[in-house]
């Protein structure tokens, strides 16, 4: 690809990685080659023939051991328009055969002479696991409570091309920080590009000793709403009662929902982000949702492009032949 | 087995039993110590074993192993984990009852101490379950488990969560004058955790199991042994404020002993980084504040001994995924290595503590009466070459597990040779 070998000269820096499993591993130079990567595929989405050649004759696996619609077509597509051949396998731990190990599965796979494993797991830790084991690139689609990169990526893109900047922001991610990958990678991602992160949820959604890792903690959502140049919203998810995390979602809505009076009271460009998918009514309100602040189907957009970087720097330079 | 006379000649005697600590010959006549002197002088018909440079310690006893047989003999069996425990310098090892079928009758637990006499490298001393199939609903038949042969009785692994029936069995266990042993953990609390809760979990984004989760059950068990007055002995302590609980608890005169790992002295959870399941174990390897207290709390006796909770798992299931795979380190064939390093190296302990924590403490502790460099003490002793630097490499475990944290460690203190009965049941250099 031209547009991405401009973008890596620009850099002045070479992808060295077999796999992308987390943003902790990545310094900030890595960082920003995967956005300036992504920068230059982002077009291609926009052209009407929507496809470049730039992984004609690499196979992509899709193997996602836990549900998932818009992250899985997120990589699918982005594979297609990079002309790679792409297949889905989506197995439950239950669809494994008894006895039959993840890493079985794994070898399976290589043995099919796959270039890329893209591995969403419940479980922390699976692809770094699975890479270990394998000469196939793995590109983490999101591990347990661990780490989503693509997201984080994603966020940092949309970030980046809304404020021009992300050095010396301010960002707020609000929610389950305990349980979310998301927020983690964020956090990785946002700390080392040098804007400032506050979480803000209950302490029970809280983990332990986050403080260490460079965030800013508060309870209180009106202190994290204030002054923030973006705000990250984080789905709650409903199991999390039975845990007695939250006493009920309606409490969590009252306390800790981003609403329209809430909304008042931030900055008026502020931005308003989500992974997905959102819970509408209990950690954002419709109106919030879909209005002017949101740039949520904006971080959907940049999704391919990141995965399309992501994709393509891990399968290495074009060989000279091609 | 033939029964000869063997001279133990140059050594350094380092046995707390006696109070010995210095040059001496020992003589070993028919599987018993028969003399203890400066210098003895070869005879005719006397082997010899040259114990130049070395310390010679009385055998280790192990308090905590699984054996894994009846039931899960790919982990590791009577013969494998005997092998492994007399390279590792034990002449003795207690294994848990968590087999298949538990170990709560006396059929599983006479099979068990059998089976270990017909391997005859040490003495297998089975831990009998404390609830019928480790269920934590009713109590065994505590005579015949003793009658059987067992030192203590437990449902490791599996802690005993209702208060009444922990109340009953101390109350009830009195009657043989032998110890409970508890691993103390809420459940309800540790809820699943995989790790030690702290900046690692979270930044692994694994569930911790809170230090806690320990310390609350501690505490509890130490409320119901002092007011029961029977013996509670606390499996594998791990965090700081459980060393202070006990500590406080044997100042009161409450009937508890207890134990630490070599990998809770030795590790903190800085070893799971990287998603190490090697380095997954229960309960979790927590902070360099908690390893620090152990120490102190082994230093000064209120950790009676070391235990190594040598708990074999297949390759395939310690390969798997963090959270999939099981929790267990092997520990018998590096165990007085590790002990060395970070206890003798450092200058936390000396030998002779050393020796008391690994052999002594224990074997009191269960009850055998046969370890301790006394004349006429039957001859179990373990002889150490405190200088020999090696590297843990776990191919070459007797132990059918070859999974170690400690692969590739730099350690220094080995187990040279291992006397049982008068004879030579281990030479390092044969």
């Amino acid at each position: 690809m031209a547009e991405a070998a401009v973008a890596r000269e620009a850099q002045g820096l070479q992808w060295t990685k077999k796999d992308l499993l987390g943003l902790e591993d990545l310094s900030a130079e890595e960082i920003r080659l995967v956005l300036a990567t992504a920068e230059s595929f982002r077009e291609i989405s926009l052209r009407p023939i929507k496809k470049v050649p730039a992984l004609r004759g690499k196979t992509v696996v899709n193997l996602f051991f836990e549900p998932s619609t818009r992250t899985r077509t997120s990589f699918e597509l982005a594979a297609k328009r990079l002309s790679a051949d792409m297949i889905n396998i989506t197995a439950s731990a239950s669809s494994l055969t008894k006895g039959e190990t993840i890493l079985d599965m794994v070898r399976n796979l290589e043995a099919l002479k796959v270039d890329v494993l893209i591995i969403r797991h419940a479980a922390a830790g699976v692809p770094h696991t699975i890479a270990r084991q394998t000469n196939a690139s793995v590109i983490n689609a999101g591990d347990g409570a661990h780490e989503h990169p693509t997201q984080a990526l994603l966020d940092l893109l949309t970030i980046q091309r809304q404020k021009g900047r992300i050095e010396g922001l301010k960002v707020s991610i609000i929610g389950d920080i305990a349980h979310s990958r998301v927020a983690r990678s964020d956090l990785w991602g946002l700390t080392k590009l040098g804007a400032c992160v506050t979480l803000c949820g209950p302490p029970t959604l809280m983990p332990s000793h986050i403080e260490d890792l460079g965030a800013r903690v508060t309870w209180d959502v009106a202190e994290a709403i204030t002054d923030a140049d973006v705000l990250m919203l984080l789905r709650i998810q409903h199991e999390r009662q039975e845990a007695a995390l939250v006493p009920s979602l309606r409490e969590y809505r009252l306390r800790y929902g981003l609403d329209e009076a809430r909304l008042r009271s931030a900055k008026p460009d502020v931005l308003v982000m989500h992974p997905g998918p959102i819970n509408r009514g209990v950690e954002l309100d419709s109106y919030v949702a879909d209005g002017p602040n949101s740039v949520i189907l904006d971080q959907v957009t940049n999704g391919v492009a990141v995965r399309m970087a992501a994709l393509f720097l891990v399968s290495g330079p074009p060989k000279v032949e091609e | 087995m033939s029964e000869g006379k063997l001279l133990i000649s140059g050594g350094t005697v380092v046995d707390p039993s006696t109070k010995r600590e210095g040059r001496a010959d020992v003589l070993i006549e028919d599987g018993k110590i028969t003399d203890i002197q400066p210098s003895i002088a070869a005879r005719n018909g006397l082997r010899r074993f040259d114990a130049s440079g070395k310390l010679v310690m009385p055998g280790f006893v192990d308090l905590h192993v699984h054996f894994r047989q009846p039931g899960r003999e790919d982990k590791e069996t009577v013969e494998t984990g005997s092998h492994a425990a007399i390279r590792g310098g034990f002449t003795a090892a207690c294994p848990m009852p968590n087999t298949s079928p538990v170990m709560d009758h006396r059929g599983a637990v006479e099979w068990v101490r059998q089976e270990g006499q017909r391997v005859g490298l040490i003495d297998v001393r089975p831990i009998g379950a404390l609830t019928r199939g480790q269920q934590g609903e009713e109590l065994t038949d505590f005579g015949e488990l003793f009658e059987a042969g067992c030192i203590a009785l437990s449902d490791d692994g599996k802690p005993l969560l209702s208060s009444l029936l922990m109340r009953r069995a101390l109350e009830y266990a009195k009657v043989f004058g032998r110890p409970v042993i508890q691993h103390s953990e809420d459940t309800c609390l540790s809820a699943g955790g995989v790790m030690h809760e702290g900046l690692v979990s979270t930044t692994l984004g694994l569930r911790g199991a809170p230090s806690e989760s320990e310390t609350v059950m501690v505490a509890r068990d130490l409320a119901l042994a002092e007011r029961t007055g029977g013996w509670l002995h606390v499996a594998h302590l791990s965090t700081a404020r459980s060393v202070e609980l006990i500590r406080q608890a044997k100042q009161r005169g409450v009937h508890v002993t207890c134990e630490v790992t070599p990998h809770h002295l030795a590790l903190t959870d800085e070893a799971v980084r990287g998603f190490n399941t090697l380095a997954k174990v229960n309960p979790p390897l927590r902070t360099e504040q908690d390893r620090l207290a152990l120490i102190e709390g082994l230093k000064d006796g209120t950790i009676d001994c070391i235990a190594t909770d040598h708990a074999p798992h297949t390759a395939w299931e310690k390969d798997a995924d963090f959270d999939a795979a099981p929790f267990g380190i092997v520990g018998l064939e590096t165990a007085l290595g590790v002990c060395a390093t970070a206890l003798i190296g450092p200058k936390h302990l000396t030998w002779s503590q050393l020796a008391d924590r690994m052999a002594i403490a224990p074997a009191r502790i269960a009850g055998l009466k046969d370890h301790g460099l006394a004349v006429s003490q039957p001859a179990n002793l373990t002889i150490v070459d405190p200088a020999a630097a090696w590297t843990v490499d776990p191919a070459s475990f007797a132990s059918r597990s070859k999974r170690s944290p400690f692969a590739g460690h730099r350690l220094t203190g080995k187990v040279a040779a291992v006397i049982r009965h008068g004879l030579v049941a281990w030479d390092a250099s044969a």
